[in-house]
């Protein structure tokens, strides 16, 4: 217990200072924005980024943002990857369990345009084609800051 | 002007409450190295909730939508009747001890009821580990609240608190020393905080109280969220005008309740910022071993009655 006090007192805060204020954000959104992550059919890159955008440099939670367990406690989905077969159903499921005002981010170019695995015999298609997407994150995969910068659209903080 | 003492503690304790659940994440966050969503964070969540369109899954029944606000409600009648600003009230009948703990278990049984009327798999895991702890929990909050009576010769709060005021010496008693652990633990497990349940996992398989809540959303979900702030204030605050009383207004003055708040707000933030702080320094337990814990405080809850008869 003594080694990780002298470990918290002798890091600090490791959060990155803020960057300019992205925007007014969504007005029903405004300030708080509950985050579903889901992987239609990720290599795991996008979440990776994902995941680091939430960690301490990055520190998505300060702008509002927080990522929770259940689509039914979600304002936004957080989609990856191209839609597989597999994952198609259960990603339109998901779509349907998030309460209304919802908005989707679409992160990465396989979200985007299926990218490396387009025409894929797995691949149903792209986000787009399968839910309604609002915002669309690009990269292979995108950095952290980029994530975070598409998440501050939405809670406007 | 007595009943102006229960507004005012009803007021502050709905205001306070998601404020006290900001700041202990906030602490958290500060601990490790993040910058965190600052105390108001709750309060933005909650608004943007209410805003929201409410769900129930297909098949479930009146008891899901009853559910939060059974559990609301009977935390604010916890809020309203326990001495948290002042003793004098005109419920002062209904703060009893067993009253209050029957109130805990009401919506604690509540919520399982709901999860199990969900139907699905981690609803029912989530509503059968809460009766578990809740079990084990509840003779604990019995046998500490025993050894506090005994040194009144009553079970009412406003009476306890009272004479803990009167007599500031018996607060340092081995009775109500162990009587403090044995609660404590039993409050951070009512309250669902590490090491017994983690508010915010993700894994459902850990889940214990956020495993029965998954299948809220919107309005149902903010009732639900603000409950649970509830009754960590209520529960932080029962904790600290039973074995810190001071400050608690005796007279329904204005000068006497101005104090009474700001000695509960300070009360409640520093013991919330303590276990948030811990709580950085602990992993959850294994869940085969937190009756292990809770039957250790039901030791310290038995020694506190019997050294509350043998060394009074």
């Amino acid at each position: 217990m003594r080694q990780l006090l002298k470990k918290i007192r002798s890091t600090g805060r490791v959060a990155e200072p803020a960057p300019e204020r992205a925007g007014d954000g969504d007005v029903v959104l405004r300030g708080s924005v509950q985050v579903r992550h889901v992987d239609a059919g990720s290599c795991n890159g996008c979440e990776i980024e994902i995941g680091s955008a939430f960690g301490p440099v990055y520190d998505g939670e300060r702008y509002g943002a927080r990522l929770v367990a259940s689509p039914r406690h979600a304002d936004v989905l957080l989609v990856t990857g191209p839609v597989t077969r597999n994952m198609a159903e259960p990603l339109r499921k998901a779509y349907d369990a998030t309460p209304a005002p919802k908005r989707v981010v679409a992160v990465g170019d396989c979200a985007r345009d299926c990218g490396v695995f387009k025409g894929g015999y797995g691949v149903e298609g792209a986000v787009g084609d399968v839910i309604p997407v609002d915002v669309v994150v690009r990269g292979c995969p995108p950095e952290p800051p980029e994530i975070i910068e598409a998440l501050r659209g939405l809670t406007g903080r | 002007m007595s009943t102006l003492g229960v507004v005012v503690q009803v007021v502050l304790l709905i205001v306070v409450a998601p404020y006290l659940v900001g700041v202990m994440r906030q602490v958290r966050a500060r601990l490790e190295g993040r910058a965190g969503a600052g105390a108001g964070q709750p309060w933005r969540d909650l608004r943007k909730l209410f805003r929201k369109e409410p769900m129930s899954p297909a098949g479930s029944s009146w008891v899901f939508v009853a559910a939060p606000a059974v559990l609301v409600a009977s935390t604010l009648v916890i809020a309203a009747v326990s001495p948290f600003v002042a003793t004098v009230s005109p419920l002062d009948g209904v703060a009893d001890l067993f009253a209050v703990v029957a109130l805990l278990l009401l919506g604690t049984v509540a919520l399982a009821l709901a999860g199990l009327d969900t139907g699905t798999a981690f609803g029912g895991m989530g509503a059968s580990r809460e009766m578990t702890v809740a079990a084990l929990a509840e003779p604990t909050i019995l046998l500490a609240g025993f050894a506090l009576s005994a040194r009144v010769g009553s079970t009412n709060l406003s009476a306890i608190v009272e004479r803990g005021q009167q007599s500031p010496g018996a607060v340092l008693s081995p009775a109500t020393l162990l009587a403090a652990v044995a609660l404590a633990v039993v409050v951070v497990a009512e309250a669902g905080r590490l090491p017994v349940d983690n508010p915010s996992t993700h894994l459902e398989l850990t889940m214990i109280h956020e495993a029965m809540v998954l299948e809220y959303a919107g309005r149902d979900l903010a009732l639900v969220e603000f409950a649970s702030a509830l009754r960590l204030t209520v529960l932080l605050g029962l904790w600290a005008n039973l074995f810190l009383p001071w400050g608690v207004a005796t007279t329904a003055s204005a000068p006497a309740l101005l104090l009474g708040v700001v000695a509960f707000v300070a009360k409640v933030a520093v013991l919330g910022a303590v276990l948030a702080a811990g709580e950085v320094f602990m992993a959850k337990l294994r869940l085969f071993r937190v009756p292990e814990l809770l039957a250790g405080s039901f030791l310290f809850g038995v020694l506190a009655v019997s050294s509350s008869f043998f060394l009074a």
